[in-house]
């Protein structure tokens, strides 16, 4: 498989009057073509800053301090705004949470969606407009001539998210990132616009980068997952090995903390205790430490690298070095 | 235990709530938006009854009415007895401190203005009149309740998180010691990680404190977690109730079947529910469908659907259901 996406040590901080909040503190992972690639992790994990970061959507005061983002092979950090507006859509799409304020309220969805068209298809406006009734179809949409007349606030909201899908796959991305796409939504709606998403994917063979805080998602959606936290990624690997066997503390606790579906018996949330880490000034060892129910001396003085546990499985936790371990709290 | 259980805290019977719409030209026309039409439940002592539906089905609106937050169109709210639906507010203040409440999102229902001392001891204050020591030391034993230090006792909501807000509103709930908590999506702004704290430890109150719990969420798999009995409402209407265990092991309606198959399974290893997608969306409470108001997205609509509404029929004991597809 070819590489699509690579990212080398990406930091991104947002200089703020209270000092330096360091919201991605270091992320390295790769994405192959067509791949549907999950990224879990908590508010404040450094999830969606990352997305932005990828789309080179950083604005002051944030910055990206270090690391590349290579797309083919390309660095697109350092890009001018020029280069970046040619592969933002026609190359790496984003869909974002919120999709009630990701449209232009003043705007007709026909605008706002042959807008993009005209500008990365080079066409002309009466094609355009085919090409968005075709593509309204495609995303479920009924009467999409009627539609593209309509104004962003007569849609539902499920209605608004498969437009910025629409939007999104427009110019048939390459790389779809898409951050907590369904977050808002109902659950039946979610089904549906995943369902959608899903069925886009094989047609077109793109790749997808899947946001979310919902483990379930992540397991009926991805073939591999990254677990953030802190502003790292904790634990990468395919998802059944990963939600099956996870091999850092803080998978561990996520895991726990979900209520089981068994029958008859209640079995006690086990939660994790205390609140993720402050990154104004973030740990100097590894971020989980203050919450994790094994941590060690070495936990808190020292950031751990990651450890091979198995094929494409790797986890940040000093638990893997065994000559590491001091037995002080860990059962 | 047991005999407390048995015992009817609440019981709402054909509870309406209307809200009156002006639409048509310079707004002479009249319509009503139907948010809750026709919610029949009782809730036992010490249960914890779950509320589930998608948004706008009316969940928060029934909640609303029982705490009488606002008043209603019609019907009876029995609590322990009396019927609250239509007494005044000077009557109302006995139950008002039997009746509290928690809401969704712990940013909005904490004055920014009022420290966690200021917060707690305003239920206190209005509901009898302990001084200033006892206050405090009701407040104390109350954080302490809830997992919060005696350090935090003057601090102001901006300086907590989102679990520890919940928590200080969860602590102001339980000062006045009620007998029933309206939990109205106290989770859904949380981390995973924070929900399961916050369950459990609603969990111990009730094991301890023998409270009602009303517990309206849309999030599935923690409803049948920490229900004992659950209802699922569509439009306005309680389509289905039953034990926990039972109406996600033997789902009846339609819309029952079809919410709980859209759920993401996180286990990897269980096989997975037959997913259901159910065809475009929930219709307008302005225009609600004729007959059965599912019956526009319901795989199984008959003739019949469009028609006659269904009455609940009570299938086993304790499973009710609102369908034709049960009628004899």
């Amino acid at each position: 498989m070819t590489k699509l996406l690579e990212i080398e040590n990406l930091k991104t901080s947002f200089f703020t009057e209270a000092g330096e909040v360091q919201a991605v503190r270091g992320v390295g992972f790769h994405l192959n073509k067509g791949e549907v690639c999950g990224i879990v992790g908590e508010s404040g994990s450094g999830k969606s800053v990352m997305a932005k970061s990828i789309m080179s959507l950083i604005h002051s005061p944030g910055k990206i301090k270090e690391g590349r983002i290579l797309l083919h092979g390309e660095n697109l950090i350092g890009k001018s705004d020029k280069e970046l507006r040619s592969i933002r859509g026609n190359e790496i799409a984003l869909i974002s949470q919120d999709p009630m304020s990701a449209l232009n309220p003043v705007v007709r969805i026909g605008k706002q969606l042959t807008e993009v068209i005209i500008r990365h298809r080079k066409v002309k406006k009466k094609e355009a407009d085919k090409i968005a009734v075709d593509l309204l179809r495609q995303v479920g949409i009924s009467s999409p001539e009627e539609r593209l007349r309509q104004y962003p606030h007569e849609l539902s909201g499920g209605m608004k998210q498969r437009i910025m899908i629409a939007m999104a796959i427009s110019c048939s991305p390459e790389l779809l990132i898409a951050d907590e796409p369904t977050t808002a939504l109902d659950v039946t709606i979610q089904a549906q616009i995943l369902d959608l998403m899903n069925e886009l994917k094989e047609k077109t063979d793109m790749a997808l980068l899947l946001i979310t805080h919902d483990l379930g998602v992540v397991a009926q959606n991805c073939e591999r997952v990254m677990v953030m936290y802190g502003g790292m990624i904790m634990e990468e690997g395919p998802v059944k090995d990963l939600f099956q066997n996870p091999k850092h503390p803080y998978t561990e606790g996520l895991l726990g903390s979900l209520p089981k579906q068994s029958e008859g018996v209640k079995e006690r949330l086990i939660p994790i205790q205390g609140s993720p880490p402050d990154l104004l000034n973030p740990p100097k060892g590894c971020p989980f430490a203050g919450r994790c129910p094994y941590t060690m001396s070495i936990c808190e003085k020292q950031m751990p690298p990651y450890f091979e546990v198995g094929i494409g499985r790797r986890t940040m936790c000093w638990l893997q070095d065994e000559s590491k371990k001091d037995g002080a709290n860990h059962e | 235990m047991v005999q407390i259980m048995s015992e009817t805290l609440l019981e709402v019977k054909d509870l309406k709530k209307y809200y009156p719409m002006k639409t048509g030209f310079l707004n002479r026309g009249q319509q009503h938006l139907k948010a809750v039409d026709g919610v029949n439940f009782t809730i036992n002592k010490g249960e914890t009854f779950g509320l589930v539906g998608e948004s706008g089905c009316g969940k928060s609106t029934v909640g609303r009415s029982i705490i009488r937050l606002h008043d209603v169109t019609s019907g009876n709210i029995f609590f322990d007895g009396t019927d609250i639906a239509t007494l005044k507010e000077r009557d109302l203040k006995k139950y008002r401190r039997r009746m509290q409440a928690v809401f969704q999102d712990p940013y909005a229902s904490l004055n920014p203005t009022m420290n966690v001392f200021e917060l707690i001891s305003e239920p206190l204050k209005i509901h009898g009149s302990p001084s200033i020591k006892e206050q405090k030391e009701i407040i104390l034993d109350l954080l302490n309740q809830v997992g919060l230090k005696e350090d935090h006792l003057y601090r102001y909501p901006h300086e907590f998180s989102g679990g520890q807000r919940q928590r200080v509103s969860i602590a102001r709930a339980l000062s006045v010691k009620p007998d029933f908590i309206l939990c109205d999506e106290p989770i859904s702004a949380l981390d995973v990680s924070v929900q399961a704290q916050v369950i459990n430890m609603l969990e111990d109150i009730q094991a301890e404190t023998g409270v009602t719990y009303l517990f309206i969420a849309h999030d599935l798999s923690m409803v049948r977690h920490i229900s004992t009995k659950i209802g699922v409402m569509y439009l306005g209407n309680i389509v289905e109730i039953a034990s926990s265990d039972e109406l996600y092991t033997n789902p009846l309606h339609p819309y029952t079947q079809a919410l709980l198959s859209a759920i993401p399974e996180p286990d990897t290893l269980k096989e997975k529910r037959e997913r259901i997608i159910l065809k475009g969306e929930v219709p307008s409470p302005l225009d609600s469908p004729s007959g059965c108001k599912f019956r526009t997205r319901c795989p199984h609509a008959m003739s019949i659907c469009a028609e006659v509404v269904p009455s609940m029929i009570e299938v086993e004991s304790g499973h009710q259901v609102a369908c034709h597809l049960f009628d004899n």
